[in-house]
């Protein structure tokens, strides 16, 4: 039974894959990617991991490909997706390369399972050692204590990055200044003079400059 | 019907396979490149849980979780990245980057 799961999932992830890499427009190559991920968390489930696959399905189906979601969608590169075209040097070139590599892989796959005397057969569920949450969390607050902070600290620094990158201040949109605010003091916002009778004052220079900055 | 090791070891090479075709045959914009990074480093993920369920050992396990965290940084930032560049230039055509050439 656990088999024919595997081959389910495995020629779907596949296929998934396949889509990313074919699909024109990139709306559809991250749907294909989210394909691929669950079912690879299928996979997962198989293996007896299924912390990660849950991992898997949440983190990545529910965060990183919604981000990719969200870019595709706000930046609107379909219309030059259409234009532009690979040139068939290139793709012929990409197709082979690829070929290449998985060649190259099955070669070496293929000699290390006849040159080895073991067996590669992944463990029967039956027998095969279930770990469960508290095993990883155990392993990952012990052992691994110093990588997981460093884990946690990528990540914050991922989050400066990504907001410090993509803060912008538009100009001519008005908005509060506190520095200048708490710098006003009486001596230079306020200025006494007396006013001589039915002549009035010219308006000082700085309040005519302030003014016809902000267009008023 | 057994199911081995060498199963998903053959599943992950060809993920990563396709993943590396799609780097060189998907040149439009950089999302796509993008996407077929993540793939590379599905098929990474694949290889090191299977490994991890046919020793026994939960560190296999241990370290998917360290590629997911670089994987989730490594999407935000180029997507950020991407976001700053289409502001500037109106375009994430991966042909019309070719400002370092002078």
């Amino acid at each position: 039974m656990t088999w024919l799961f595997f081959w389910l999932f495995a020629s779907l992830t596949v296929l998934s894959a396949l889509g990313v890499i074919a699909m024109r427009r990139s709306v559809h190559a991250v749907f294909c990617l989210i394909s691929a991920f669950i079912n690879t968390a299928g996979l997962f489930i198989l293996l007896g991991a299924e912390f990660v696959a849950m991992i898997l399905v949440v983190v990545y189906v529910g965060a990183v490909t919604v981000l990719f979601l969200f870019v595709v969608m706000m930046l609107d590169t379909d219309k030059e997706d259409e234009k532009k075209k690979t040139s068939g040097f290139q793709k012929w070139l990409g197709i082979s390369g690829g070929l290449f590599l998985m060649a190259e892989f099955a070669l070496l796959l293929v000699f290390s399972f006849l040159s080895s005397s073991q067996s590669f057969k992944v463990q029967d569920p039956n027998v095969m050692t279930f770990f469960t949450v508290k095993d990883i969390g155990r392993v990952l607050y012990t052992d691994y204590f110093m990588p997981f902070q460093i884990a946690g600290l990528i990540l914050l620094v991922a989050m400066f990055g990504a907001i410090v990158l993509t803060l912008h201040h538009r100009a001519g949109v008005k908005r509060q200044d506190a520095h200048s605010q708490l710098q006003r003091t009486r001596k230079n916002a306020i200025e006494i003079c007396s006013v001589p009778f039915y002549e009035g004052l010219e308006p000082p220079s700085s309040l005519t400059q302030s003014t016809a900055e902000k267009g008023m | 019907m057994a199911l081995t090791l060498g199963h998903y070891l053959v599943l992950s090479a060809v993920l990563f396979s396709i993943g590396i075709m799609g780097l060189l045959i998907r040149r439009q914009n950089i999302i796509s490149l993008l996407l077929c990074i993540e793939l590379l480093l599905l098929a990474v993920n694949i290889n090191f849980v299977a490994l991890s369920s046919y020793i026994g050992n939960l560190e296999g396990q241990i370290y998917t979780f360290f590629v997911l965290t670089v994987a989730a940084a490594e999407a935000a930032i180029g997507l950020a990245l991407v976001v700053v560049y289409f502001r500037k230039r109106h375009t994430i055509a991966l042909d019309d980057m070719t400002a370092l050439k002078g």
